[in-house]
This record gives C-alpha cells, sequence and structure tokens, in this order.
C-alpha cells in the first residue's frame, strides 16, 4: 500500500477493521442466515377492536402468496437469459421474501399462536398454505415469467397500495414500504411485456402465448374473502382492485399490441380455491423443495 | 465497573454499512433513533428494503461496538413506519457515495394523488457519471448487485457503474 491509499484501498480497510470487529465468526459467512425475528422491536400489540384470529389469516394470505412466488422466482438463479435480468429477478425475489417474512411474523403473532416465521414456512402442510393458485406453476419460458410478474406486481401493488392505511398499524407499514418495492417490480415487467410484445414476430407470439397460458389463473385474484370481509378498514376487499388493475393491464397490453386474452377461469374444487387451501399440483413440488431440509433437521442451527 | 465515556449515538452513527462500507449507518439515513440511559442503550434502525439482509449484520454490529465502549445493556430494534427514503441519505453520505464510484440518488420527491402512475420509459433525470461527470449514461439494469442500486454504463469513458435508486 502506498503512503496515501487509493480509494479502493480505504475500502479494503474498512472491510477488514469491520470483519475484526465482530464476536464471533460464526455468523459472517453469508448475511442473514440467522433465524431472526423479522419484526424484532416492532410493536406488534393488536389495535382495538381487530380480530386477532382472521387479521393472522389475512397475513397468512398475503404473506403466503409472497413466500410461493420468491421461491418461484428463485428458481431461475442461474437460469435467466442475461445477467441483468438474473440480478433483477433476484432483486425482486428478495423483496417479496422480505414482505414474506414479516407478513408472516406478524400472522403468527396475531393469531396467538405465536408461531415464528419458520415455523409457518416450513411446518405447515398444502392444504394450510392460503396463496393464490397463480404464484404456483413454473414458468416454461422467459415470456411465462414476464407475464406472471406483470400481473403479480400490478395486483399486489394495488393491493398494498390501499393497505397503507389499513387500521392495523404493523400491516400499514410493511405495505408502505412494499409499495415502494413493488412498483420498481411492475415497472420491470411491463418495460419487459413492451419489448418483447412489440418486438419479433417471434416475441410477440411467444409473448401472447404466455398471457393466454396465465389468464385462466387471474380471476381468481379478485375474489373477495370471508377473512377480508371481517376486518373492514383493516383488509382490502379483492373484489374492489379490479379496475384498477385492468387499467394498467389493459394499458401496458395495448402498448405492447398483444390482445387482452379471453380465457375462462380456472374451475375451483367444490367451490374451493388457493385461498382455502386447494392447490394445484406444482404446488407440491415447490413444498418438497422449500420444507425438505427443514423438516429433515428440525432442530439444525446455523 | 466502567461507564461509557462517549456518546452511545457517536458510536452508533460511525458504524459502516455492511454492503456500502464507505457510508456509515447516520449517512444512509437508516440509524432512526439512539435512547441512552447509564449504561444502557435502544437503538433503533429502519431496513432500506424489505428483504434487506443487512439488518442482521447491522443489529450485531450495533450491539458488538456499543458493548464493546462500555454498554451493559444494548437493544436494537427495528422500526418500519415511516418507510426509509433514499432522500434520508446524507450530504456527506452523497459524497462518500460518489467518490467510491457509486451515483447518489435523484430526490424521490411525494408520489402525485391517485393510483401509482406506471413507468414506461428511461428515467427523465440524467445520471452523471461519477468518474468522468458525462451524462451521457444509459440505465442498463433497474437492479444490481443490492435492492438499492442500480445498473449504468457510462457512453463516454465506457466504465459501468452503480445508481442508488431512488425510493
Amino acid at each position: 500500500m502506498s503512503d496515501s491509499p487509493a480509494m479502493s484501498d480505504s475500502i479494503d480497510d474498512e472491510f477488514a477493521a469491520h470483519a475484526l470487529t465482530q464476536d464471533s465468526g460464526d455468523h459472517r459467512w453469508a448475511f442473514g442466515t440467522g433465524f431472526t425475528d423479522a419484526l424484532e422491536g416492532v410493536d406488534t400489540t393488536l389495535p382495538a377492536g381487530v380480530d386477532g384470529a382472521a387479521l393472522g389469516a389475512y397475513c397468512l394470505m398475503l404473506g403466503d402468496d409472497a413466500l410461493i412466488y420468491s421461491h418461484r422466482l428463485q428458481q431461475w438463479m442461474t437460469r435467466a437469459p442475461e445477467l441483468e435480468e438474473e440480478t433483477a429477478l433476484g432483486n425482486i425475489a428478495l423483496d417479496l421474501l422480505g414482505q414474506a417474512r414479516m407478513l408472516l411474523a406478524r400472522a403468527g403473532r396475531a393469531d396467538g399462536t405465536d408461531r415464528d416465521e419458520d415455523a409457518l414456512a416450513f411446518f405447515r402442510d398444502d392444504k394450510d398454505f392460503r396463496n393464490v393458485r397463480l404464484v404456483e406453476r413454473a414458468d416454461a419460458d422467459f415470456a411465462e415469467l414476464i407475464a406472471r410478474l406483470l400481473v403479480f406486481s400490478t395486483w399486489r401493488l394495488a393491493q398494498f397500495d390501499r393497505l397503507t392505511t389499513s387500521k392495523d398499524p404493523v400491516l400499514a407499514a410493511i405495505a408502505a414500504k412494499g409499495v415502494k418495492e413493488l412498483t420498481y417490480h411492475r415497472d420491470y415487467a411491463a418495460r419487459w411485456v413492451m419489448r418483447l410484445g412489440d418486438g419479433t414476430e417471434l416475441s410477440h407470439r411467444r409473448m401472447q402465448a404466455a398471457m393466454d397460458n396465465l389468464w385462466p389463473l387471474v380471476d381468481e385474484l379478485f375474489h373477495t374473502q370471508q377473512t377480508e370481509s371481517a376486518l373492514p378498514g383493516v383488509a382490502v376487499q379483492a373484489e374492489t382492485l379490479r379496475a384498477e388493475v385492468d387499467v394498467v393491464l389493459d394499458t401496458v397490453l395495448a402498448t405492447a399490441t398483444l390482445n387482452r386474452p379471453a380465457a375462462a377461469p380456472l374451475a375451483c374444487v367444490r367451490g374451493r380455491y388457493g385461498r382455502d387451501g386447494l392447490h394445484t399440483e406444482a404446488f407440491g413440488y415447490i413444498l418438497a423443495e422449500l420444507q425438505s431440509v427443514a423438516r429433515a433437521h428440525p432442530d439444525a442451527t446455523w | 465497573m466502567v461507564m461509557p465515556t462517549v456518546s452511545a449515538r457517536s458510536i452508533a452513527e460511525q458504524v459502516p454499512d455492511p454492503e456500502l462500507p464507505m457510508v456509515s449507518l447516520a449517512d444512509l439515513g437508516i440509524l432512526r433513533d439512539v435512547q441512552q440511559q447509564g449504561d444502557a442503550v435502544t437503538v433503533t434502525i429502519t431496513p432500506t428494503y424489505s428483504g434487506c439482509p443487512a439488518m442482521r449484520e447491522i443489529s450485531h454490529d450495533l450491539r458488538h461496538r456499543l458493548r464493546q465502549a462500555g454498554f451493559a445493556d444494548v437493544r436494537v430494534r427495528t422500526e418500519l413506519s415511516p418507510p426509509w427514503s433514499s432522500d434520508w441519505i446524507t450530504d456527506v453520505g452523497r459524497a462518500k457515495l460518489e467518490a467510491a464510484g457509486i451515483a447518489p440518488p435523484h430526490p424521490a420527491g411525494s408520489r402525485p394523488p391517485g393510483p401509482i402512475p406506471l413507468s414506461l420509459g428511461r428515467s427523465q433525470h440524467p445520471v452523471a457519471c461519477p468518474r468522468c461527470r458525462s451524462v451521457r449514461t444509459v440505465e442498463t439494469s433497474r437492479f444490481s448487485g443490492t435492492a438499492c442500486k442500480s445498473l449504468y454504463r457510462c457512453q463516454d469513458c465506457r466504465e459501468p457503474f452503480e445508481y442508488v435508486k431512488e425510493i
């Protein structure tokens, strides 16, 4: 090193000094691998008049949507067409995982069961997951990835934007953070839909096919749940999101020279949908991958 | 029993961010509050993004440095609201980022009422290259090595660089 260190040297020094001040080297091998509470120090007292069980069930829905979809996005790591896209997808998945952690932590506290985020993510069976079926299937290609990301982020952004005024201050705070993130996610997806839809004949055809394939899963996003109705002022009734989501999707589709698909909604089974614990075949494979290590070594620490 | 001789705030303020070690927690605006009573201290921090993986590391660092300075009882709490904004990065923090080759963010401003508008075009604000100052730069990705940055390339000096996104 020279007498007047270059900038990169001073950064290295800072890194080194930082590393040396650690009380134990164990936690340094990777960030965030410890099981800490995502809501550490946040006041999680239930607001007066809010039904804790219903609030827990509602946070579970929102948390499960993000958890499962984040997992699907993570499966694109090392498979994305370019490094820039992989970085984007990794960051989007990370934002959603962060939202999921806080929502699951809120759920386990609000419903009185005191289950932490890990108990909820790793030790529930498929019928106890409350995510919509849209987040379950694997993407067959990049167009399918982008189609679902557009629909999911448009819908979730509209939902979270309403939740910023929720009577539950924790949910409102989680939503306010999420809105900023989801705005970037939606813009990213919308730009890709435009590029592919209004691109070559081949990219247009595949983008349209991806939208057509996705469409049967979209209707379910707007089914109002009893849980939502049981939480006036706290939760958002899903059906009220449809107009706003439609405007955005129609704008993007028109700009991308794509047709709005007309496919019929995917049927339910005896009145049950994803939110009721009824899931598609793909869901079992996700849970197996997500949960198998935690279940094989339930007491493991690292 | 040795009582701390330095204020808890001055110690907490100097803790570097694990992912952007050229700036401190205070520079980034993620240090929200420090309450000191005798040798007990409560530090409040806020995450930049929901999934920020550095929060645990930051919490460890704060605890460790404050204990070393003589604070026996250190608590680190998270505060989610109001959500972090890149507008909270101090002028000193912005200068440090730029000196390290990372372009500091434009003002995030406040959003107009009504639904959040789609942004389908390029950013309207040019981002100056932190190396050669040219504004002939292009965004190559809205996302980069960490959630809080995007990736740019300078068309004059041809170097890639990162830009802290406005949120």
